[in-house]
């Protein structure tokens, strides 16, 4: 049996924000196919705050939720509110995960802050 | 779910066949003696193992003195490689496998290991053979045992086997073949195959989990695993457990009775299954090889997707699957058959293995075709790897 709860369900059958944005303003990507999981985020920033967020997912259930569930929590929030989101509060969001596909969620909250960091470095470079 | 369930996970295990499930009946209520009783209530048990051992010896062509019941394949497993090793302990301490051997023989020959045995796991190639050739050149003077899987569990390769034994006999080798995924599902015929010790288990065959057996060729050595009773002539000690070793003898009966009619249903299934999924899904590749696999065998890995994914919504759709991705292992690490078949790692993740059985239906066989596509489809435009 496999032992996902429902909004963990929910989130994988129903992804929200799946996709790439072309014109993004900052792209984080974490894993690889190897080790089972590969995430990429993309992130579009208007006035400081995460105006649109996109994802692609390789992976289990649990990376294809996880990544949902993190880009609905960062859609909206200012780029210090997002880059607080942590793997723990995507667990929690998603109303636990599986002992053994905890590390699906690090990937997550690792991806969203990496697209943020791509962003804030393209700023700085163009000062 | 207004469909009906369908079962194409065969490998894990098998529906109980009705006529054992009757068969088994009494040894639970009415005949529920010990075998080894001296009083009346012993006889039925008694002749009900006997009447199984009849069975299981007449599956794969032995005597009935060669067949020794056990509680799973994985005991049988376990007792061939310790019993045979320890019982040839004198003669050296090299023991040689490969490496797309269940878990019951790889594990063991771990310890095997920590205990200061030689161990020597050769490779297989891209299909998953062994090359008879590989353990010629591992054998040494302190080789006392081979051990290879005849059919593999996960992607249904047939091993030649012969050619093995031939090798193992010439150099004074002990030689045990896993049948867990062959007996009861191809013939079988130990004399012909030409091995010392042979497991083959009911669970796969249509008869109840709790039963299997090994074979060992009369006059070979083997120390007992469990130690207590003279059960099994004092091979396998333990109060033998008869509802479930009587319906492995049933179970056995009718697979000998019934093999010919079940493979060609079940080849036919296979290979229509494989055809219309190739002929919807594109990037789509079949593992193992093309026609020396057991008959319900369909293993395909979908590039640019994981398995459990996959898995996750048939499972949605009422069918059951298995995976050989990392993802969907309790131990997160993809299928070590399909590493060692030198798959790449995104393929091996993007695995689904279909294994269908005597009850299962053309008609299931066409729902699976049209309900797959739409999901591969969908996992893959979310995927970073896909590019349309």
């Amino acid at each position: 049996m496999i032992m996902y709860g429902k909004k963990v369900m929910d989130h994988f059958m129903n992804p929200r924000n799946v996709g790439d944005i072309k014109d993004a303003d900052g792209i984080g990507e974490v894993g690889n196919p190897v080790c089972g999981d590969m995430m990429t985020f993309y992130i579009k920033v208007k006035d400081n705050k995460l105006d649109d967020v996109k994802f692609k997912t390789f992976g289990c259930g649990a990376a294809i939720a996880v990544s949902s569930m993190v880009s609905e929590m960062a859609k909206g929030k200012t780029l210090d509110e997002a880059l607080k989101i942590s793997n723990k509060s995507v667990a929690e969001e998603l109303g636990g995960l599986p002992k053994n596909k905890l590390h699906c969620s690090n990937l997550g909250a690792d991806a969203l802050h990496k697209a943020i960091e791509n962003y804030q470095e393209k700023q700085k470079n163009k000062k | 779910m207004t469909e009906e369930k369908i079962f194409f996970d065969n490998a894990s295990t098998t529906r109980v066949d009705d006529r054992v499930f009757d068969y088994m009946e009494p040894y639970f209520k009415i005949n529920y003696g010990n075998p080894s009783s001296l009083h009346d209530f012993g006889g039925p048990p008694k002749e009900a193992l006997d009447k199984a051992r009849e069975h299981a010896a007449g599956l794969i062509g032995a005597k009935e003195e060669e067949i020794y019941f056990t509680s799973c394949g994985t005991e049988s497993n376990n007792f061939a490689l310790w019993g045979l090793a320890r019982a040839s302990k004198d003669r050296g301490n090299h023991i040689i496998s490969s490496r797309v051997e269940h878990l019951s023989i790889i594990n063991p020959l771990k310890e095997f290991e920590k205990e200061g045995w030689r161990v020597t796991l050769v490779p297989v190639d891209k299909y998953g053979f062994v090359n008879p050739e590989d353990i010629k050149k591992e054998i040494n003077k302190d080789t006392v045992l081979i051990s290879i899987i005849h059919a593999n569990n996960e992607v249904g390769t047939i091993q030649r086997i012969k050619e093995i034994s031939d090798i193992a006999k010439e150099k004074n080798i002990l030689f045990h073949s896993d049948g867990a995924a062959a007996a009861g599902i191809i013939p079988v015929d130990v004399n012909k195959l030409g091995v010392d010790s042979y497991t083959f288990t009911s669970q796969q065959m249509y008869g109840p989990k709790g039963a299997a057996a090994l074979y060992v060729r009369k006059g070979v050595r083997i120390k007992p695993l469990l130690l207590g009773g003279i059960q099994e002539s004092g091979r396998r000690a333990g109060t033998e457990n008869v509802p479930a070793i009587a319906g492995f003898g049933k179970a056995c009966e009718i697979a000998a009775d019934e093999m010919d009619k079940n493979i060609t249903y079940i080849s036919k299934l296979r290979d229509n299954l494989i055809e219309g999924i190739k002929s919807r899904v594109k990037n789509v590749k079949l593992n193992g090889h093309p026609t020396k696999r057991t008959p319900g065998n369909v293993h395909m890995s979908f590039e640019f997707i994981e398995g459990e994914s996959i898995l996750l919504f048939l499972n949605l759709e009422g069918i059951a699957t298995a995976s050989g991705s990392s993802c969907a292992s309790q131990a997160l690490k993809s299928s070590h058959v399909l590493l060692a078949m030198g798959l790449p790692p995104t393929i091996a993740q993007g695995s689904v293995l279909f294994s269908l059985g005597k009850y299962n239906t053309q008609k299931e066989v066409e729902r699976v075709v049209e309900v797959l596509p739409p999901i591969i489809d969908r996992l893959r435009k979310m995927s970073p790897l896909y590019k349309e």
